[in-house]
């Protein structure tokens, strides 16, 4: 139910979402929309020592998929690419904490796609 | 089309009763379901679903084959259904409508069959900014292929076409203008008699995207005088899978196939093989003969009802709506404000809540609308958004169905500290 859908985690992480902007230059940029909704997302990522440095995501588009990208980005502060590498879509849906109903998954996961396919490189597997 | 000064008979909820959704509980906490999602695909009544179910269970049998009795029923029954459609647009002639799967087969097949044959390099089209992806796609298609042009009728401040730019793009002479009767975002119904003449004198063919509005007003081809018109079965109470492409006679017995194979052949040799006359030339292959029965059964349902009728009721809503939507805070409602220039359908922003949770929020009152581009991203574009929520109305609609839309959109407001 969408009452659940818009606790205050996401409301809180949409209002005052983190590290949100670009990084100019930066070791990792991709960007990627959903084009059901027209979601927009970019993120950059400065790496040090195979750690993720500094990161920030911009774009426009629902709550969800913009609370989603915020919460991915405290998520994946100062780990390894590794680690970055080896997030699944079931662990960012638990750190949103919210039901996300199959309509609304491609809002979800679209940040972790995008940081995914940066750190990879474009054409890496769909996240869907 | 003009509003007809008497009211509405249409009572939306006693229609209710005719339609299986609207009789089954809604899931454990949830309230009784609004559905304002008819242009994307409206409900069915009982008469449609019962139509297919009964050519299945009574008449089954492959359509002009069999020399025997159930084929002979089966056959009956689909032409008897194209008679249908063709009294309900008032086609000249039954063999004017070739049954296809919807608008976009609709399109596609002209933009394949005509424009393959009468296309050339150089040669213009005129479509609009306001068509549905499945009015501008295929024709970009077509276009690069026979090295053709697309120009784009722009639109005024409030999504009507700009008729004196109309006026100038005519003079590049194009050979086909491709435009839509009703918008399916906006709602915005355009001047389509006046469109037509115009193009005519400067001696193009038109085609009419007619899905928005025949399921919703009067539409008669003869008298509007197009040379194509499509639209779907399944946005007017019939069967998803159904729908005509109505093409002028001489036109379409001009026109080539669009897909070969079985159905459509007078004789065919290792060597070549000769076409069949209208309609079978457009319709290769096995039909969704049992879809296009339920429309036929649509069209009586809607005919019964009256289409004056259903556009009266329609227009009725619509101003009950456009009455109430500006008392919600942040609200941007987009189209034309005279209801004589709209059909029943109404995109709108609020304030800067993304149209996707705001038709969450909505859902959440299991209110149904639809958000996103609506398959109209340069329209979206034109109107600098990136998505609207759209609400559409249908003959099951009602004023409570507004309200509660109203009282949806103040939570959304709510939820998002907005109000």
């Amino acid at each position: 139910m969408s009452d659940d859908l818009y606790r205050d985690i996401i409301l809180d992480h949409y209002r005052n979402p983190r590290n949100r902007g670009t990084l100019d230059p930066a070791d990792y940029s991709y960007e990627d929309v959903n084009p059901l909704c027209g979601d927009e997302i970019r993120i950059d990522v400065r790496v040090k020592d195979d750690k993720i440095d500094e990161s920030a995501f911009s774009g426009r588009g629902c709550a969800i998929s913009q609370a989603s990208a915020s919460i991915l980005m405290e998520m994946t502060d100062g780990k390894s690419l590794d680690d970055v590498k080896a997030i699944t879509k079931e662990d960012l849906l638990e750190e949103l904490m919210v039901p996300i109903s199959p309509a609304r998954l491609k809002c979800a996961l679209l940040s972790l796609k995008v940081l995914k396919a940066g750190i990879y490189g474009v054409g890496h597997e769909d996240e869907d | 089309m003009t509003a007809t000064t008497q009211p509405s008979t249409i009572d939306g909820l006693a229609i209710r009763k005719d339609f299986p959704i609207f009789q089954q509980a809604p899931t454990e906490g949830r309230l009784p379901l609004v559905f304002l999602d008819s242009a994307a695909s409206s409900q069915r009544p009982a008469v449609v679903i019962d139509a297919v179910s009964d050519f299945y269970a009574r008449t089954n049998a492959n359509i002009h084959r069999g020399v025997y009795q159930l084929s002979e029923q089966a056959t009956l029954r689909y032409e008897e259904a194209r008679h249908i459609a063709a009294q309900f647009i008032n086609a000249a002639n039954p063999r004017e409508c070739i049954f296809v799967r919807n608008t976009t087969e609709a399109i596609n097949l002209v933009a394949s069959s005509w424009g393959r044959t009468n296309l050339n390099p150089g040669d213009r089209i005129l479509l609009s900014v306001m068509e549905h992806h499945s009015n501008i796609v295929p024709w970009q298609m077509i276009a690069e292929e026979r090295g053709a042009t697309i120009d784009y009728i722009p639109l005024t401040g409030d999504q009507r076409l700009d008729l004196e730019a109309f006026d100038a793009l005519l003079k590049n002479e194009p050979k086909l203008v491709a435009v839509t009767h009703v918008s399916n975002a906006t709602g915005t119904i355009n001047p389509i008699a006046e469109i037509v003449r115009k193009a005519h004198a400067a001696g193009a063919l038109v085609l009419v995207d007619a899905a928005q509005s025949v399921p919703h007003m009067p539409v008669d081809v003869q008298a509007l005088d197009v040379d194509f018109m499509a639209f779907s079965g399944h946005k007017m109470l019939g069967p998803m899978g159904s729908g005509i492409l109505y093409g002028k006679r001489e036109i379409l017995e001009a026109m080539p196939p669009y897909m070969g194979g079985g159905s459509m052949i007078r004789k065919v040799t290792l060597e070549k093989t000769t076409f069949a006359d209208l309609p079978a030339r457009f319709e290769a292959g096995t039909p969704a003969v049992a879809d296009q029965i339920g429309l036929g059964a649509a069209m009586q349902y809607l005919s019964g009802m009256g289409m004056e009728n259903v556009r009266q009721h329609e227009i009725e809503l619509l101003d009950y709506a456009l009455e109430q939507l500006p008392g919600v805070p942040g609200l941007t409602a987009f189209g034309p404000e005279d209801v004589n220039e709209r059909a029943g359908v109404i995109s709108f922003t609020l304030g800067d809540i993304h149209a996707h949770d705001v038709s969450s929020i909505l859902d959440s009152e299991n209110i149904a609308v639809r958000a996103g581009h609506h398959c109209a991203q340069p329209l979206m574009h034109d109107l600098g958004v990136t998505a609207t929520t759209r609400a559409s109305f249908y003959v099951y609609n009602t004023k409570d169905d507004v309200d509660r839309l109203i009282a949806g959109l103040h939570k959304a407001n709510k939820i998002f500290g907005l109000s």
